[in-house]
C-alpha cells in the first residue's frame, strides 16, 4: 500500500519486460478525478471526500458517491484498492478497527452516520452485513434469524417472531430447504445454505442497505447463482452494496459498477457501459484481465 | 485510449488467440480481395479459367468464415473477454460475416463472366465494371488497411465511398438502360452486366459495414443507420 503511485507492487512471475512498460501506463495521479457518474437524483445514502487511515497508512483518498435508493453497486478493483474498507464505513464497521480513522461525510437520507448522536448498534440493524465467510451463530436454524429481531425488539410475541423468521428465510429463497428442521444448528447446513441463513439473519431486522463482503467468494457456482438469484430479488426492497472479487458476477448482478484503484475511486457508471465501454483506461485494463 | 492494444493480459494465452482471430481475419480479407480482382480481371480478360478459379476458391472462403466463428466462440466461452476485447471479439464475427457475403458476391460475378466470356461479341458495359470495380476493390482495401491498423479516421474516410459507389451504381444502370434501349438484341448480355454491378455495389455496402465495425472495436459507439 506504500507505493502509492504504482502498481508494480506485485510483479507477475510471467512478466517480462513488456509488463513492465504496461504497469507505467497503470500509474494513478494524485489529483486524478472519479469519471462517470459517481452521483443520483435519489440517493440512499451520499458520500463526500471520504479518508480512511489506518494509523498513518491512507487507505481510501478522497471518495465521493452517491448509491441511489434499491440500486445494486458493485465495487470491483485488485486486492488492496480499499474497495472493503469503503464498504466497511458504510455501517461503521472500521470503529472496531484499532487505528482506523474516516474523514469526510457519510449520510443515509440525510443523517450523518459519523454523528456523535448516532445509535451505532441501531445503524447496523439499518445497514446489514453479509461476510465472505458464512458465519452462521452456533445455534438453531430458527435461532440465527430469530437472535437479531429479539434484540432490536421487533416481535412482541412468538407469533410474531414466527413469523419474520419465516418470512427472512423465505426471502432468502432458503424456507423450503429448512422448513422441516428448524432447530437443527445453523452449521450443520451446506455452505451456499448458510450464507443464504446469513442472508435471512441479516433481512430479518428489515434493513435499508445490505452490504456484502464478497459474498459467493467460498461459494460452488450453483450456490453463487442462488445467492445472485437472491441479490436480484432483494433489490425491489433494499439497497445493496457489494464487493466482489468476480467482474462477471459484478457484470450479472449490479446496476452500476465502480472501480477502485490504490485507494482512489477511478470510475463509477452504469454496468453495462462499465463493461463494454469502460470511460477509464484503468478500468479497462482491470476488467480486461491485464492486471489485478 | 488513443492506440488499441490487445496485448498485456496477465494470461498470454489470451493475447495469442485475440491476435490469432486478428490475423486470420486479414487473411481472410485478404482472401476475398483477391477473389474481387481475379473476378474483374476474369471478366475485362475474357478469361473463363480465371473465373472458374474464382468459384472454386469460393469455398475456402466459407471456410475460413466457419474457423473464424469457432475461434471466437471459443474465446467468449472461455475467457468471457469485455471490453475492448469483447467489442473486437464482436467485431471478428461481424467481419467475417461481411467477407464470407463479399467472396459470394464475387463469385456471382464470376459466373457471369463465364457466361460473358461464352457470348464473346462486344463489350458494353465494360467501362462501367471496370471503373465500378477499381473503386469497389480500393474500398475494400482500404477497409481492410484501417482494420489492420484500427485506424478510425481512416475508416471514417472509407465510409464514405460508399456514397460516390452508390452514385456510380445509379449511373450506370442508367448507360445499360440506354444500350438496351437502342439494341435489344444486346438485352440478355447487358442483363449479365447489370448484375456484375449489382453485386460489386453490394460489395460496397459490405465494405462500409466493416468500416462500421472498426469504429465500434476502437470508439465503443455504434454508428450504423445514421
Amino acid at each position: 500500500m506504500s507505493k502509492a503511485a504504482t502498481v508494480a507492487k506485485k510483479p507477475k512471475k510471467t512478466a517480462g519486460a513488456k509488463k513492465k512498460a504496461a504497469d507505467q501506463d497503470l500509474q494513478i495521479s494524485a489529483e486524478e478525478v472519479t469519471v462517470g457518474q459517481s452521483f443520483t437524483d435519489k440517493p440512499k445514502m451520499t458520500m463526500r471526500n471520504i479518508n480512511v487511515f489506518y494509523s498513518d497508512k491512507q487507505a481510501i483518498h478522497d471518495v465521493s458517491i452517491d448509491i441511489a435508493q434499491n440500486e445494486v453497486i458493485a465495487m470491483i478493483g485488485p486486492s488492496g484498492c480499499g474497495k472493503s474498507t469503503f464498504l466497511r464505513t458504510l455501517n461503521r464497521m472500521n470503529d472496531t478497527v484499532e487505528g482506523c480513522r474516516v474523514e469526510g461525510e457519510i449520510c443515509m437520507d440525510g443523517e450523518n452516520l459519523y454523528s456523535p448522536k448516532l445509535d451505532v448498534v441501531e445503524l447496523r440493524a439499518r445497514v446489514g452485513m453479509v461476510f465472505q465467510k458464512p458465519n452462521p451463530f452456533p445455534k438453531s436454524i430458527y435461532e440465527n434469524v430469530a437472535y437479531g429481531p429479539k434484540i432490536h425488539g421487533l416481535a412482541d410475541t412468538r407469533v410474531d417472531l414466527d413469523e419474520i423468521v419465516e418470512n427472512s428465510l423465505k426471502r432468502a429463497s432458503l424456507w423450503e430447504e429448512v422448513k422441516e428442521r428448524l432447530h437443527q444448528p445453523g452449521t450443520g447446513l451446506s455452505g451456499g445454505q448458510q450464507q443464504r441463513l446469513c442472508i435471512a439473519r441479516a433481512i430479518a431486522v428489515s434493513p435499508e442497505v445490505i452490504l456484502m463482503d464478497e459474498p459467493c467468494s467460498a461459494l460452488d457456482p450453483i450456490a453463487t447463482a442462488k445467492i445472485e438469484e437472491l441479490i436480484e430479488e432483494l433489490s425491489q426492497n433494499f439497497t445493496i452494496a457489494i464487493v466482489t472479487h468476480s467482474m462477471q458476477q459484478a457484470a450479472r448482478v449490479s446496476d452500476r459498477t465502480a472501480y477502485f484503484h490504490l485507494g482512489k475511486l477511478v470510475e463509477v457508471n452504469p454496468t453495462e457501459k462499465v463493461f463494454t465501454m469502460p470511460e477509464h483506461k484503468l478500468t479497462e485494463a482491470y476488467i480486461t484481465g491485464r492486471f489485478g | 485510449m488513443a492506440k488499441m492494444s490487445f496485448e498485456n493480459h496477465i494470461m498470454k494465452q489470451f493475447d495469442e488467440e485475440l491476435e490469432e482471430i486478428r490475423t486470420r481475419l486479414m487473411e481472410m480479407g485478404g482472401k476475398v480481395e483477391q477473389q474481387l480482382q481475379n473476378a474483374i480481371r476474369a471478366i475485362s480478360d475474357a478469361d473463363s479459367k480465371l473465373a472458374e478459379d474464382v468459384i472454386a476458391e469460393e469455398q475456402h472462403v466459407d471456410e475460413m468464415e466457419v474457423d473464424i466463428d469457432e475461434a471466437c466462440i471459443l474465446i467468449i466461452a472461455r475467457r468471457q473477454p469485455a471490453a475492448s476485447d469483447l467489442r473486437l471479439v464482436m467485431m471478428v464475427t461481424k467481419a467475417v460475416n461481411d467477407l464470407e457475403r463479399i467472396g459470394d458476391e464475387a463469385k456471382k460475378i464470376a459466373n457471369h463472366a463465364v457466361i460473358l466470356a461464352e457470348q464473346g461479341g462486344s463489350s458494353e458495359g465494360y467501362t462501367e465494371i471496370r471503373h465500378m470495380g477499381q473503386s469497389v476493390s480500393r474500398m475494400l482495401a482500404n477497409a481492410l488497411d484501417a482494420f489492420a491498423r484500427f485506424d478510425v479516421d481512416a475508416a471514417m474516410r472509407t465510409l464514405e465511398e460508399d456514397k460516390q459507389i452508390d452514385l456510380d451504381y445509379k449511373t450506370a444502370l442508367r448507360e445499360l438502360v440506354t444500350y438496351m434501349m437502342e439494341d435489344p438484341r444486346s438485352i440478355s448480355r447487358v442483363i449479365n452486366v447489370l448484375w456484375i454491378i449489382r453485386s460489386l455495389e453490394r460489395i460496397g455496402d459490405h465494405a462500409k459495414n466493416l468500416c462500421e465495425q472498426i469504429v465500434f472495436v476502437v470508439k465503443g459507439k455504434d454508428i450504423r443507420h445514421q
